[in-house]
């Protein structure tokens, strides 16, 4: 009888909850190239965790070991309590999994793709129709049930997905970039659904390569780029792991900046623009003493802007610069 | 719940999924069946009288009977090629993957295929045969028993037939490659006594026609519905069809088992 959580780690900081998902040195290949290259991984139970990084970085191929689709080289990682090499049907038997390519069959129409899905989870029939019924109504499709999943919109897949994939009441959810060829209704649709399914109690890991996809849902955020995590934390740790924050003060009157570049020593200048930048990290107490200083050097500034740096500047700092290929591979 | 009766209930909601997916897209079952119903005419109508006198018989009604039971493997050949272009085409669907992360019996994915392949088979030849009663075949006089023992055959051809057709198009990338690879499984029938007899073809092809597996599948049911000699034929029929669908059974799985890329 296997224990029902992993031993917790003493790694990360705050209350340590179970794991659901633990993953220790990852590794997996295809012929010479080396896709995972040693991935670790802590998911508390109830957290939503998004895998970060661009196409190519072993996003898919960490989400395809982790549903047992297919077998790592090395490594170890425990799934709701369940060894993946050892105990796979375990760990499937508590799992819900939605790829980035649709897994519904066009064939037949949406409300029997539920019924096939109730079936295979050995639901009564009244209890899988009353399933079936219940979420086509929740994912808005209940008005489509009756046409065959091929003609329905991109969108409408993805919902019909994601609804066949919570039929079992699945603990862990495995959500491979939701909402990659989403219009931006749709996205923010699925992202309401991620945010009700850990109220629920679910952990989801989900891959994703918008990094506002991932402040938004995220409770941990772990950055991998070629087959390693690069960085992991929640989103806030992530922004402070890198520089790019600062006040920036723009002027009309070349005597204002002046004045102000003698007062704010340490500022950028930029002259021809009449900018000053102030390295900082965006605090209340850091902003006080810029405005204190030009208070007392008598000067105001035409344009005061905030920057903080975000996760695009985590990201591009951690995957190696802004000319990062983005070309489309699926893997 | 025991690991068979998980399999029977996964393996009959997968047979469900198929039979539906007939039912809704008949179009590719009619057109495989629409083969042996042209031919079966073609034969009888227009080079009935030639090809009776061919194997000395009176009219067209003996053409016909000499014909029937190797046009009815035939639609088994026929019908499964259906079988492999949709496997190969099922195999790139999402769903496949989805299947294998739950908790379902592994193999009742191709039971599914499988066991919807021989339904569909078996009532492909109904079919045909039904065409051929119409049109004026008649058993000679062959017992319940003799029947009882045709079906099993035909059924056991489908079965083999079937599971070679699965490995077919798990091997196949898309439906086009599915039905090229498949086309064995309906030139085969056409190079065996079904149309004329062994010893009305040249001495040099003549092995290659008695020594595949179609060729005493269809004198072992023709011996059965029309009272002709079957000899060693059952045996070897019997023998052939277990050797298939093991081995295709073996090959499908192994396919199967395999990490998807």
């Amino acid at each position: 009888m296997p224990s029902p959580v992993m031993p917790t780690s003493k790694r990360s900081g705050g209350p340590q909850r179970p794991a659901a998902v633990s993953a220790a040195g990852l590794r997996k290949s295809y012929g010479d190239k080396t896709v995972l290259d040693g991935i670790d991984l802590h998911i508390p139970a109830g957290s939503v965790f998004a895998l970060l990084g661009p196409n190519g970085a072993g996003k898919t191929t960490t989400v395809k070991i982790l549903s047992t689709l297919v077998g790592a080289d090395d490594g170890r990682a425990r799934v709701a309590g369940h060894d993946i090499a050892t105990s796979p049907q375990a760990v499937r038997a508590a799992i819900g999994v939605t790829g980035q390519f649709s897994a519904v069959d066009g064939l037949i129409t949406g409300e029997e793709n539920m019924l096939l899905m109730a079936d295979l989870h050995h639901l009564s029939r009244r209890e899988g129709r009353r399933v079936t019924a219940e979420l086509l109504e929740r994912f808005g499709l209940a008005d489509a049930a009756g046409k065959p999943a091929s003609t329905y919109s991109g969108g409408m897949k993805r919902r019909l997905d994601i609804a066949m994939t919570l039929v079992g009441g699945p603990r862990v959810i495995f959500l491979d970039e939701p909402t990659t060829g989403l219009d931006p209704r749709a996205r923010h649709n699925m992202w309401a659904v991620v945010r009700e399914l850990v109220t629920g109690g679910t952990t989801v890991l989900l891959t994703t390569q918008y990094l506002e996809e991932a402040d938004e849902l995220a409770d941990r955020i772990a950055v991998l780029t070629d087959g390693r995590i690069a960085a992991e934390g929640t989103p806030e740790e992530l922004k402070r792991l890198v520089p790019g924050g600062h006040v920036r003060l723009r002027f009309t009157d070349p005597a204002a900046y002046r004045s102000a570049a003698g007062a704010l020593r340490g500022a950028a200048r930029d002259d021809a623009a009449l900018t000053l930048s102030i390295p900082g990290d965006g605090s209340q107490r850091e902003l006080r003493s810029v405005l204190d200083r030009l208070d007392s050097a008598g000067v105001e500034a035409d344009e005061l802007t905030v920057r903080t740096p975000d996760l695009d500047d985590v990201f591009f700092a951690l995957t190696g610069g802004t000319d990062q290929p983005f070309e489309e591979t699926s893997r | 719940m025991s690991s068979l009766s998980l399999a029977v209930r996964d393996s009959s909601t997968m047979v469900r999924r198929n039979l539906l997916h007939v039912r809704r897209y008949p179009s590719l079952t009619l057109n495989l069946l629409l083969t042996p119903i042209v031919l079966l005419l073609l034969f009888v109508y227009v080079f009935g009288e030639v090809m009776s006198a061919g194997i000395g018989g009176a009219d067209r009604s003996a053409y016909l009977a000499y014909l029937l039971p190797g046009l009815l493997l035939m639609t088994i050949g026929s019908t499964v090629v259906g079988t492999a272009v949709s496997v190969s085409m099922d195999m790139t669907e999402g769903i496949i993957a989805r299947f294998r992360t739950m908790a379902i019996h592994r193999g009742s994915v191709l039971i599914g295929h499988v066991i919807g392949s021989v339904l569909q088979s078996v009532a492909s030849v109904v079919l045909v045969g039904t065409v051929a009663v119409a049109i004026g075949f008649r058993s000679a006089n062959a017992t319940a028993l003799e029947w009882l023992a045709a079906f099993g055959l035909v059924a056991l051809v489908a079965l083999a037939l079937t599971w070679i057709a699965v490995g077919m198009g798990m091997v196949s990338p898309n439906a086009e490659a599915a039905s090229n690879n498949a086309l064995p499984l309906i030139v085969l029938p056409l190079i065996s006594s079904a149309f004329v007899p062994l010893d009305a073809m040249p001495g040099w092809f003549r092995p290659i026609a008695e020594y595949q597996p179609f060729t005493p599948a269809i004198e072992t049911l023709r011996g059965l519905l029309l009272g002709t000699e079957i000899g060693h034929n059952g045996p070897l029929a019997v023998a052939w069809c277990l050797v298939l669908a093991a081995l295709g059974h073996l090959w499908s799985k192994s396919l199967f088992d395999r990490d998807p890329g």
